[in-house]
């Protein structure tokens, strides 16, 4: 009963937040919600029983982005977005589709914690009864990753490297950067 | 003792929604930030006593994380305005000369 009570309260304050996020222009104050908007929905995995989800939910949203992001703002210097005028009708017509397409998807889905959800009966079944004569892996984590959703991971790890080299090009500079009043850098 | 649990959590909610509405009414950044720090703190406490609800005392380790980062992230945040503000200085320096 509170656990449900904690649910409806953490998704208020979620949807407040986004539409917060969205009608505040002060860049500073946009990047401490986006940390809290991670940590809202770090507390919702923990309540839906993922901690470890949970966990790196909390370390990379709400730690490393938030940093990450006030970094960036110290470099450009600007603390305001711009006002847009007028809606973009083609972008928001886009994001509706999206949405749409993505609640439609959603009728499919299993209900939260049902033990007769495909993914019980069927795949995990299959992966502990035949995981191991069918890839040869002992550990059965790596064999669900680097073997049946192996496509999957190489595309994961082609992301984060193409992003990582994305970073390390934008962030070369000729010069160190230095901050004041550390390093005896003035 | 559930009881007493429970009321604590609706408690620490009423709170989270207060930190909440002053992160977004907050007139100046200081407000943000402070409405911020105080939701992070709350979101913490909310774990700790969720954790004690659920029977699961291990799900403190992810409350204590939470506090590590929410620190983490207010000393940035309060770094950046800092050195904004020296930005501005320099400008206005830079003008006047």
């Amino acid at each position: 009963m509170i656990s449900l009570t904690i649910d409806i309260v953490l998704l208020i304050f979620l949807l407040v937040m986004a539409f917060a996020i969205l009608r505040v222009h002060h860049l500073l104050a946009v990047a401490m919600m986006f940390g809290l908007y991670s940590l809202l929905v770090a507390g919702l995995f923990m309540v839906l029983d993922a901690p470890d989800v949970a966990f790196t939910e909390a370390a990379v949203g709400t730690g490393i982005a938030t940093v990450l992001m006030l970094a960036t703002l110290a470099v450009t210097r600007v603390t305001h977005e711009k006002e847009l005028k007028k809606t973009n009708k083609r972008a928001l017509f886009i994001v509706v589709v999206t949405g749409g397409l993505l609640l439609y998807g959603t009728h499919d889905m299993s209900n939260l914690g049902d033990n007769m959800a495909p993914a019980h009966t069927e795949v995990a079944k299959r992966y502990i009864e035949k995981g191991q004569e069918e890839t040869g892996v002992p550990n059965l984590v790596t064999a669900v990753l680097a073997s049946y959703r192996g496509f999957d991971t190489l595309g994961e790890v082609t992301v984060v490297f193409t992003a990582g080299i994305g970073v390390l090009l934008l962030l070369r500079r000729k010069q160190k950067p230095r901050i004041k009043g550390i390093q005896g850098g003035r | 003792m559930n009881i007493l649990l429970t009321g604590a959590a609706i408690a620490i909610m009423f709170t989270m929604l207060l930190a909440l509405i002053r992160a977004l009414m907050g007139p100046t950044v200081f407000d943000r930030v402070l409405a911020v720090n105080m939701f992070g703190t709350k979101a913490v406490l909310l774990v700790a006593v969720f954790a004690f609800i659920s029977g699961r005392p291990d799900v403190l380790d992810i409350a204590l994380l939470y506090s590590l980062l929410n620190f983490v992230g207010v000393v940035a945040a309060l770094r950046l305005v800092q050195r904004g503000k020296e930005y501005a200085q320099k400008k206005l320096e830079e003008d006047a000369q």
